[in-house]
């Protein structure tokens, strides 16, 4: 269905994959959308893998995003984004974390940690943008707004406005946390910037 | 989750399954609802304690919830019981005769199917229930479809007097999508009515019931025939006609947009019929149903021709690229790849499997119990089966709840004369331990067995999200409730009070002590722990740690505690005095993951793990 946008959102467990994808899909229905959102998060806490389909349009028939189908992949981690770029259709983007969160196996000496994973996607010719969220986040104070911070950077590549998805964002925490509005604002606007900075100096 | 009442109805909502079923329930006048947690089934009965004038349940198991279940029907009421699909095993004894006696106020049972195990130790098909119970059976496809099921399984469940399976899978359960709800409509009780014949299943009466119960699936039958939940969307591409339930229904719409499709909402008793009638229309059928070939044995032993699971696989799930290419091997076409994948083959990652958290309770016992040399462990279902993980590969068996312990009875009774040294220990948590660990138990005793049990009570249901039980002291509501005593129940089923310890299970020393005493004792012993898991709000956080990169010797203990905060920074070869080459790992720790429990504090030589200045560090507990 060409009428269908999908966003594949990928993490570790505890990361907040499934919140930014339930943010998306907020802003996605806001503009009247039909919406399907899914994961595999059998064990979501337990420092698993998690992925999170999102597909909206006018009418959404399989929640499940095919290899090949997705529009963006949002990595918040590296070797995620890695782990599942071949979901990617051509002409797609990967917008990722440079965050690389090791797993037991691989701290343990049983497997080892890809070296440039962003490097390793580039090489087939996909279109990636990498960034450190969580330096983001740190500057701000606090690691959690990196979840604000990855839908700024991906807001510019959606098919609505970013304005949009912001006003969810923020919708979310002028509910059970008004405190937290202007910090997640910055967030959100940190993120976005950065991303337009990087740009032109890739291209 | 809260939110959703609040909403005015009718209005259309972002709903997982669960929380579309929740509120179809609701919307029906259920009174009574039980379910026992297990994923992916748990938020069900999680949503429906935001509802208010229905009364909702953890049971301590499948079994008992589907007997409360029964029991309110029997009163009159409407009824819900949900769980996933290994549940409906311990609920089987009842559901087979629920059966003969049949519902009086409507009765829906929820089972949840893991298909593609995101979280079971197997991957059944529910739908056999259905057939082995003679009961009716419905399968959406989406939330919305989810929602509306459950208003006419109960219309379906009152007209025939039969409880109806609303059989799911992880693929509704957790997916989001739009639903169109409504508004509740009260349902009163009928009230009990005394009939012996019908609700008391002696063979005398029950045999009665027997015959009444095939003639109703007849009259299901004939009623699955004219439902609405089995309806054909049209299309042009006649080559190929599809039959499809469930999930699977979405993606053939997805695949095959333009081929004409037969969609069974009620699935069983299967409208062959209306099959019949679809099957003449089309030049081929392909049954696209997820596991077993249940619906293709049953069309093609009413004679007509279909493909299935020749082409289809019977693991896992049927998405578009798994039904596209299968479908051009059967119309005999060049299989499709995804051409506008950018990238063809995934990339070699390393695995990320599920581990214990960041100072969890279990962590210790595992790195414990992996050092007592000569055991076999029976392991048990939750978080801590994931102590058969790296690096503790602490478990040797495990297969269902409550199974470590008559697992490890059997392991003491049958073991070999070459395994006559080995000391038997079994693994079970505190919510398993009620939902069927404790007659294990009993047998061990009554029958004098040799195991050593670690009962690992964290204080809730740790791997479906921290759901309370008899064992946290509160309900279903967070209400306080009467909280069991482990050690008296322990007793009461034998145990003598000499073998039965509460340890600290971040007692490193103290732990490895009281596991060699009991292992080495040749009678029942119980190995009581009691620290919260670090998800819920009893857990309390401790200053973290960090290690002090000058005074770390390389040792790698602080390594094999398996703590995923704890990682290797830097590997060195070194040669030992005697000559064998060994490796140095260095760590570090994660100091906004560390939660300051110190278990990695005695297992370093040096004594190079200090307390860190305060960080910003990050809550796992959700606010």
């Amino acid at each position: 269905m060409s009428n269908v946008t999908n966003i594949l959102v990928a993490g570790v467990g505890g990361q907040g994959v499934m919140t930014a994808t339930e943010i998306l899909a907020e802003a996605a229905i806001s503009l009247g959308h039909d919406v399907k959102k899914t994961e595999v998060a059998g064990m979501s806490q337990r420092g698993g893998v998690v992925t999170s389909h999102l597909r909206f349009g006018l009418k959404v028939l399989s929640p499940k995003i095919a290899p090949g189908e997705a529009d963006i992949i949002v990595g918040f981690e590296s070797a995620e984004a890695l782990r599942w770029s071949h979901y990617l259709k051509q002409g797609g983007i990967v917008l990722m974390n440079t965050a690389r969160l090791e797993p037991p196996v691989v701290s343990g000496g049983l497997y080892s940690y890809p070296c440039d994973p962003a490097a390793q996607i580039r090489a087939s010719c996909i279109e990636v943008i990498a960034f450190d969220a969580m330096a983001i986040a740190k500057q701000l104070g606090d690691l959690r707004l990196g979840n604000s911070v990855m839908l700024g950077a991906i807001a510019d590549y959606l098919p609505f406005p970013a304005e949009v998805l912001l006003e969810s964002i923020l919708g979310r925490f002028k509910a059970r946390k008004p405190e937290m509005v202007e910090l997640n604002r910055r967030a959100f606007t940190a993120g976005r910037d950065t991303i337009a900075n990087l740009v032109p100096a890739e291209a | 989750m809260a939110g959703i009442q609040a909403v005015a109805a009718p209005a259309r909502m972002l709903l997982s399954g669960n929380e579309a079923i929740a509120r179809g329930v609701w919307e029906s006048g259920v009174r009574v609802a039980s379910a026992y947690p297990g994923t992916p089934a748990t938020e069900m009965l999680e949503n429906l304690s935001h509802y208010p004038d229905l009364y909702a349940e953890w049971s301590v198991n499948e079994k008992v919830a589907l007997e409360v279940a029964i029991g309110a029907s029997i009163a009159g009421s409407r009824s819900f019981c949900a769980m996933k699909h290994v549940g409906l095993n311990v609920a089987a004894d009842a559901l087979m005769t629920l059966t003969l006696t049949g519902a009086a106020g409507g009765l829906v049972i929820a089972v949840a199917d893991d298909v593609g195990l995101s979280s079971s130790q197997n991957e059944q098909d529910s739908r056999y229930w259905g057939r082995f119970a003679h009961l009716p059976l419905m399968e959406p496809a989406d939330s919305q479809e989810a929602y509306d099921m459950v208003a006419t399984a109960y219309a379906v469940s009152e007209q025939f007097q039969v409880p109806v399976i609303l059989r799911l899978t992880t693929r509704i359960c957790h997916v989001k999508a739009m639903v169109s709800v409504g508004k509740r409509v009260p349902h009163d009780s009928a009230g009990f009515v005394k009939n012996p014949r019908r609700w008391v299943m002696t063979p005398g009466f029950a045999r009665d019931r027997i015959a009444l119960m095939f003639e109703r699936e007849e009259q299901l039958r004939a009623a699955a025939e004219k439902s609405p939940l089995n309806f054909i969307a049209a299309g042009r591409d006649r080559r190929v006609g599809y039959i499809a339930s469930g999930p699977a229904w979405m993606h053939v719409q997805e695949a095959f947009p333009g081929a004409p499709a037969l969609k069974l909402g009620f699935s069983y008793p299967a409208p062959i019929g209306k099959i019949r009638a679809f099957a003449r229309t089309v030049d081929q059928l392909l049954v696209v149903e997820e596991l077993e070939p249940l619906l293709e044995n049953e069309i093609k032993a009413a004679g007509i021709a279909c493909h299935g699971k020749d082409l289809l696989p019977r693991q896992g799930e049927l998405p578009p690229e798994v039904l596209r290419p299968a479908v051009a091997r059967l119309l005999g076409e060049v299989p499709p790849g995804t051409p506008a994948t950018a990238r063809l083959e995934p990339a070699q990652v390393f695995p990320r499997p599920p581990t214990l958290c960041g100072g969890c309770p279990h962590l210790g016992i595992y790195y414990t119990v992996a050092r007592i040399p000569n055991t076999i462990v029976a392991g048990d279902i939750g978080c801590y089966t994931l102590g058969s993980g790296h690096p503790w590969n602490a478990l040797d068996a495990v297969v269902c709840m409550g199974a470590s312990m008559g697992m490890a009875l059997g392991l003491d009774k049958g073991r070999a004369e070459t395994d006559k040294g080995k000391k038997i220990l079994a693994v079970i948590g505190d919510s398993t331990f009620m939902h069927m660990g404790m007659q294990g138990l009993l047998d061990i005793t009554y029958n004098r067995g040799n195991v050593t049990i670690l009962l690992l009570d964290n204080r809730t249901v740790g791997m479906t999200g921290g759901q309370d039980n008899p064992g946290t002291g509160r309900n279903l509501y967070g209400t306080p409730a009467p909280k069991v005593d482990f050690v008296k129940i322990c007793e009461a089923l034998g145990v003598r009070p000499e073998r039965i310890r509460k340890v600290d299970p971040y007692q490193l020393p103290v732990l490895f002590k009281a596991l060699r005493e009991e292992t080495l004792i040749a009678e029942p012993s119980v190995i009581i722990t009691d620290r919260p898991c670090v998800l819920i709000g009893e857990f309390k956080r401790q200053p973290s740690y960090r290690v002090d990169p000058d005074k770390c010797s390389g040792c790698g203990g602080c390594v094999d505690i398996g703590c995923p905060a704890i990682s290797v920074v830097r590997r060195e070869k070194v040669a030992r005095r005697t000559g064998k080459e060994a490796t140095l790992e260095f760590a570090a720790i994660e100091t906004a993951a560390c939660t300051g429990c110190g278990l990695c504090l005695s297992p370093c030589a040096p004594k190079a793990i200090v307390v860190a200045t305060p960080v910003q560090a990050i809550n796992f507990v959700k606010s």
